[in-house]
């Protein structure tokens, strides 16, 4: 099977051709090692890191940017979305505090993207 | 008055960069201004990741990679205002500045480097047919509303343009619940990077109208409806007509550098970056003055912001110590289906060992050639399997290879 893909691991976003057969995928138009990597999970089970916003109270704003410390399960998006959404801190917090740890049991934590 | 070696005007990436470079580079009298209640500049309300790669070798969120650059910025003691509104500057480098604790202050600089960034075009850009109904912002407003304050502007939404801050847009705001019943963009191509359409478009199923504009706008005070034609140019195509009940319209229709204090200071603008003229140090047509970052030209990536910022900071620095040289330069010139170049001046003397020009190409190309002349000879290939005005372009120059370069280079897309 062949297929083009835009690698979107960085915004160079390479322009990838995948020929993959049941034992092994070639890739090419990378510029470099992940967009191989990101080619084979992308067809096979794909992931994406969450970034978003959690309620934080006595501090200048009222929200705080969080990240996911990894890439969950596309399917499992909106999921994630309710339980960062459940969440609400005081001020002060540190830029890499755990603030969730395990989301849903993907491996996955919830940390703050920065100090508040 | 006050007296300082190098003023930077704006505390975002840039300013942070150019600052914090000077004073690497031995320069201890730098003030950095900010008109917000903190540094860090529009990178807070960018909360994606996708920021660092160069710099860091990392994926960094916008707030993480204002951070690092912050704490950097504290640690050295540089000195920078909060809540400052630079009013003035003037050709002899003084700078005007207003705040709450000082009122209207004057200082004298040495050098100045101009890091205001960009502005967003707005509806008024643009006059769409119609009534002027609230629920229509930049997209940009609209993300800081959500990441900031913490307000979704609506429920089921439209963008117009495809600029990156569009598509980023369109993923936060399903991602927080409501509804984005697509994007529509004027040209045949995406105005962003392709990572995104895949990533914020393509996953969430929402639907890119390329040759696509709003047509017309209906609502008395909110917005309720809009009406989405396909162009042929920019003319709507009568009978192409879709219409969408829509609560919030947000446009991402370009980026602006915002020149307004530069261009009172006399400073000539490019008329294709809308950004200073600048030449290889980042040095303006007025003596001293530096610009760098989305000021100068509207960029893609932090990362080359940061990197462009650096270059100026050690340009401004070597100012401060007399070590720019004056002399001779060559021009730089887009030729066919290049937009701009940057910088548009060469001095060969102040270059380390290489130069590099950064430039847009003014349509998508695919499987094309890039040429670059050197008064008129041809000094280098490059082959290009895919180009676009969204990417940012680059040409590394080794000093060797223009060292006899009298006029101009010249750069043209080969079809």
């Amino acid at each position: 099977m062949k297929k083009s893909m835009i690698c979107i691991v960085c915004p160079i976003g390479c322009h990838l051709e995948v020929e993959s057969s049941s034992d092994e995928f070639v890739v090419t138009g990378n510029q470099c090692k992940r967009g191989p990597v990101y080619a084979q999970k992308e067809l096979t089970s794909p992931t994406r890191p969450i970034t978003s916003t959690v309620k934080i109270e006595n501090a200048i704003y009222n929200r705080l940017p969080i990240k996911t410390s990894g890439e969950v399960p596309k399917a499992k998006i909106m999921d994630v979305m309710k339980e960062i959404n459940k969440l609400s801190f005081k001020a002060p917090i540190k830029c890499g505090d755990v603030l969730l740890k395990n989301v849903l049991n993907t491996g996955v934590d919830i940390i703050a993207s920065r100090s508040l | 008055m006050n007296n300082y070696d190098i003023v930077v005007v704006g505390g975002g990436s840039a300013g942070l960069a150019a600052a914090i470079e000077a004073n690497k580079n031995g320069i201890e009298k730098v003030l950095l201004i900010e008109r917000d209640i903190e540094l860090g500049g529009i990178l807070l309300q960018c909360i994606h990741n996708g920021f660092g790669l160069k710099v860091f070798k990392e994926e960094l969120t916008g707030p993480e990679y204002a951070e690092r650059f912050v704490n950097e910025l504290k640690d050295m003691g540089i000195e920078f205002k909060l809540n400052t509104l630079v009013t003035k500057i003037n050709p002899d480098k003084t700078v005007e500045y207003a705040n709450a604790e000082e009122g209207f202050i004057q200082i004298q600089a040495k050098a100045i480097i101009l890091t205001m960034g960009c502005y967003e075009r707005s509806a008024g850009a643009i006059n769409i047919p119609g009534n002027r109904p609230s629920g229509i912002l930049t997209a940009g407003t609209a993300q800081k509303y959500l990441n900031i304050d913490g307000y979704l502007v609506g429920k089921r939404v439209f963008i117009l343009g495809s600029g990156d801050i569009g598509l980023i847009m369109a993923r936060r705001m399903t991602l927080e619940g409501a509804k984005v019943l697509g994007v529509a963009e004027l040209q045949p191509y995406s105005g962003g990077l392709t990572r995104n359409i895949v990533q914020c478009l393509e996953d969430y199923d929402i639907p890119l109208y390329l040759s696509h504009t709003v047509s017309k706008i209906v609502g008395d005070s909110k917005l309720e409806k809009i009406v989405v034609s396909k162009v042929d140019g920019f003319t709507p195509i009568p009978g192409t007509e879709m219409e969408f009940e829509v609560d919030a319209l947000l446009l991402s229709i370009g980026l602006i550098p915002e020149n307004g204090l530069s261009e009172a200071a006399g400073i000539l603008i490019d008329n294709r970056t809308k950004g200073a003229i600048v030449n290889e140090s980042y040095e303006t047509s007025v003596e001293g003055i530096f610009a760098c970052g989305n000021v100068l030209h509207v960029h893609d990536l932090v990362d080359f912001v940061t990197a462009e910022s650096r270059r100026a900071g050690v340009a401004a620095a070597k100012y401060i110590k007399n070590e720019l040289i004056k002399g001779k330069s060559f021009e730089t010139k887009p030729l066919k289906g290049i937009n701009y170049i940057v910088p548009n001046k060469v001095n060969i003397d102040n270059l380390d060992d290489k130069l590099e020009l950064f430039m847009r190409v003014d349509a998508v190309y695919k499987d094309v050639v890039i040429n670059v002349y050197g008064d008129g000879t041809l000094i280098k290939t490059m082959k290009k399997k895919h180009l676009a005005p969204a990417e940012m372009e680059s040409v590394k120059l080794k000093v060797s290879e223009i060292s006899n370069i009298k006029d101009c280079i010249e750069i043209e897309v080969l079809v």
